[in-house]
């Protein structure tokens, strides 16, 4: 469906089904230099279980309109503009990578709107190795081979694909091609900056997951810990599910875990 | 395997699409000969069938031994993804539908496969999907006939005989500059030897039944999708754009606006129209494609010789073989096929029809069918046989002579198909002396 959010237009996809703000509502945000299409067979999936989908195109990605935001904070404000745009009072978040930093932004700063908040491929900081900044820069193919290098175990990177006929990596390349010049570095850019992860996550008080991939080198299980550390001020603290077999780009390669495990989470008791 | 680069095509042509099997650990690719495939639960079911979980419902839509030929030939290509399909014949079909209806138009080389063309000329025009041929070698006929209906350009990588080489980055760019999408057919070259994707190309189709296999024994096609092509800013492919109500209203380009073309020719395409691969295929073809690399190198090393040794002889008035510098297309092939031409070549006997039926009658090595891409050669006659169909004038229009000879030259020692040859031109000039 189609928003004005800040003035600009606003793609989101619903998952296949009509969106009903009265239902439980979760909002599922992409990555850098990504659209709503990573999170297909998840949105899918929470649609017909009963839960109503917003998977946003984030600002100048996609078919959304605008520049991209340049900053965590931005985006987080937008996140906020955007409830109020589609008559939602409360959501449940799930952000990867660059979408979780928005998202644990979010739920810092708006902790009365959110009611549940699941971080995939998440650390913080999240620093971003030089080569790939730069490259994102001067070089975006160089960039686009480094992330898809970094983020997709051996496996995938030979093929074996968990979905019929389709390359992830050769998706993935095209996808990451289709947005703007400049909206990858604009994206890094903000993941690097963000110096504010670990003072929001201690101030996040809904119920959290942690959804870590095994095979992740783009935000390896090990740097995960002070991410998890200083979201102790969840209620039984904040979960932690290693996703097996899956390197950071997990939403495609073990959809139906990550899919399961956020369901799973959103409608525990 | 560079840095961050994908591997070379000799290690995607062995592995890309698989893992070792995780059931019982087989290193090579299971067959699985199955039409169906048993649903845990309800909703597992349910879930399959709103596209909400991967996995495979019915070997009409998807099997995984032809899920791993599909990745396998997506990563040669350099494409997103793949459908494996019952023929080269059926991934032209398949294109052609998911991308129009009754009232849209092709234009397309005049240099096609028999088959192609029939399809194109004569079939499709009775469900109101026609077809403009142009000579594949004038961008300018390429641009004057399209037409605000048309909805794909196509051409053969090399023409068939005639061995023109498509200028795939100038087609392209015509396609683009009116908003329609180029299909390559690149059958004769392999992505060995060229990836039109790379030069330009929306979307690439191959008969598997010829060199991704290589041993002649399973018919099969692939439809490969590059990615590239922006379905949306278009504005001419509602197909693509527009709810499908036979896929619960699915919207393709919404859904995913890179993979939208495949995701409606696997939602509709298959099993509407039912041109699904034999796993067993899938896999014969899977065992050629891991020698393909190999293949293709001696292929075009001993076809080289053979255009080499047939252009010397005073009994072939012409040879058709890009890799020869009095190819017409020769500079271009330089440029576009810089690892070699192929392994296809035609000749044109002086003698006419008599001489040439002589030449093939009279050959031991070289086997009279009308197939290509065989690692054994294969010989033909296109005036009494692939091409026999056409007129005298559609022959000459696609450059087929009464004399015309095709080669698929194997991978038997040279020196023995050389002698071959010979063989057939003696008795060819027995004939013209009469």
């Amino acid at each position: 469906m189609q928003l004005t959010v800040s003035g600009l237009p606003v793609f989101i996809y619903t998952g296949g089904q009509i969106f009903v703000p009265a239902r439980p509502v979760v909002v599922l945000l992409h990555g850098a230099a990504h659209d709503h299409s990573v999170w297909n067979f998840q949105a899918r999936h929470l649609a017909r279980h009963g839960f109503s989908v917003l998977a946003p195109d984030l600002p100048g990605h996609g078919r959304s309109g605008g520049a991209p935001l340049a900053s965590i904070e931005a985006l987080a404000g937008w996140l906020a503009a955007l409830l109020d745009a589609a008559g939602v009072r409360r959501a449940a978040l799930a952000g990867h990578s660059m979408g979780s930093l928005v998202a644990l932004q979010a739920a810092a700063q708006f902790p009365d709107r959110i009611t549940q908040l699941i971080l995939l491929g998440s650390v913080a900081p999240m620093p971003v190795a030089e080569p790939l900044l730069s490259a994102a820069h001067v070089d975006r193919a160089a960039a686009h081979a480094m992330i898809n290098h970094w983020s997709y175990t051996f496996a995938s990177q030979l093929g074996a694909s968990a979905v019929p006929g389709i390359s992830l990596m050769g998706l993935n390349r095209r996808l990451m091609e289709r947005q703007g010049d400049s909206v990858l570095a604009i994206d890094l850019g903000a993941c690097n900056a963000y110096e504010n992860g670990l003072a929001a996550a201690a101030a996040v008080r809904c119920p959290t997951l942690l959804l870590c991939a095994d095979r992740d080198q783009m935000t390896p299980r090990r740097a995960v810990k002070p991410l998890h550390e200083a979201l102790a001020g969840v209620a039984d603290g904040a979960r932690m599910i290693s996703i097996p077999r899956a390197g950071h780009a997990m939403l495609a390669e073990a959809p139906d875990a990550v899919g399961n495990a956020i369901r799973s989470f959103l409608t525990r008791r | 395997m560079t840095q961050y680069g994908s591997p070379a095509p000799e290690t995607l042509a062995l592995h890309a699409g698989q893992s070792p099997d995780p059931a019982f650990g087989a290193r090579a690719t299971p067959i699985y000969f199955t039409a169906g495939y048993v649903f845990p639960d309800a909703d597992h079911a349910a879930a399959l069938f709103n596209h909400e979980r991967p996995g495979h419902v019915d070997t009409r839509l998807s099997n995984p031994t032809n899920a791993v030929l599909e990745e396998r030939v997506a990563a040669l290509e350099g494409g997103i993804g793949a459908i494996a399909l019952a023929s080269g014949q059926a991934a032209l079909h398949v294109a052609i539908v998911t991308l129009m209806g009754a009232g849209h138009h092709i234009v397309a080389s005049r240099s096609l496969c028999g088959a192609a063309r029939n399809l194109l000329a004569h079939t499709l025009p009775r469900f109101g999907v026609r077809t403009t041929f142009v000579d594949p070698r004038r961008p300018d006929e390429w641009r004057d006939a399209i037409r605000p209906e048309t909805r794909l350009l196509f051409g053969e990588a090399l023409g068939n005989p005639g061995l023109e080489v498509l200028d795939i980055p100038a087609v392209a760019a015509i396609a683009h500059a009116r908003r329609v999408p180029l299909l390559v057919d690149a059958t004769l070259v392999t992505p060995c030897l060229q990836r039109p994707l790379s030069l330009g190309a929306d979307l690439v189709l191959h008969s598997a039944t010829e060199f991704l296999g290589g041993h002649g024994v399973a018919v099969g096609g692939l439809l490969v999708d590059g990615g590239r092509f922006d379905w949306e800013q278009s504005g001419l492919f509602p197909t693509l754009t527009e709810p499908y109500d036979g896929f619960h209203g699915m919207d393709f380009t919404e859904e995913s606006p890179v993979a939208a073309f495949l995701l409606r020719a696997r939602c509709e395409a298959l099993p509407d129209f039912g041109a699904c691969l034999s796993p067993m295929n899938a896999f014969q073809i899977l065992q050629g494609i891991e020698t393909l690399p190999l293949r293709m190198r001696a292929h075009v090393a001993n076809a080289r010789v053979v255009a080499a040794h047939l252009a010397r002889q005073a009994l072939v008035a012409r040879v058709a073989y890009p890799g020869l510098p009095t190819h017409p297309d020769h500079e271009l092939a330089s440029r576009l096929l810089p690892d070699g031409t192929g392994p296809v070549l035609s000749f044109e006997l002086t003698g006419g029809r008599e001489a040439g039926r002589a030449f093939i009658e009279s050959l031991k090595v070289f086997s009279h069918l009308a197939n290509i891409g065989e690692a054994k050669s294969l010989v033909s006659h296109p005036a009494s046989t692939t091409h026999s169909r056409l007129s005298a004038s559609g022959l000459a229009a696609t450059g087929i002579g009464e004399g015309t000879v095709r080669l698929s030259v194997g991978l038997e020692h040279v020196d023995d198909l050389v002698e071959d040859l010979d063989r057939g031109l003696y008795a060819a000039d027995r004939v013209a002396r009469g």
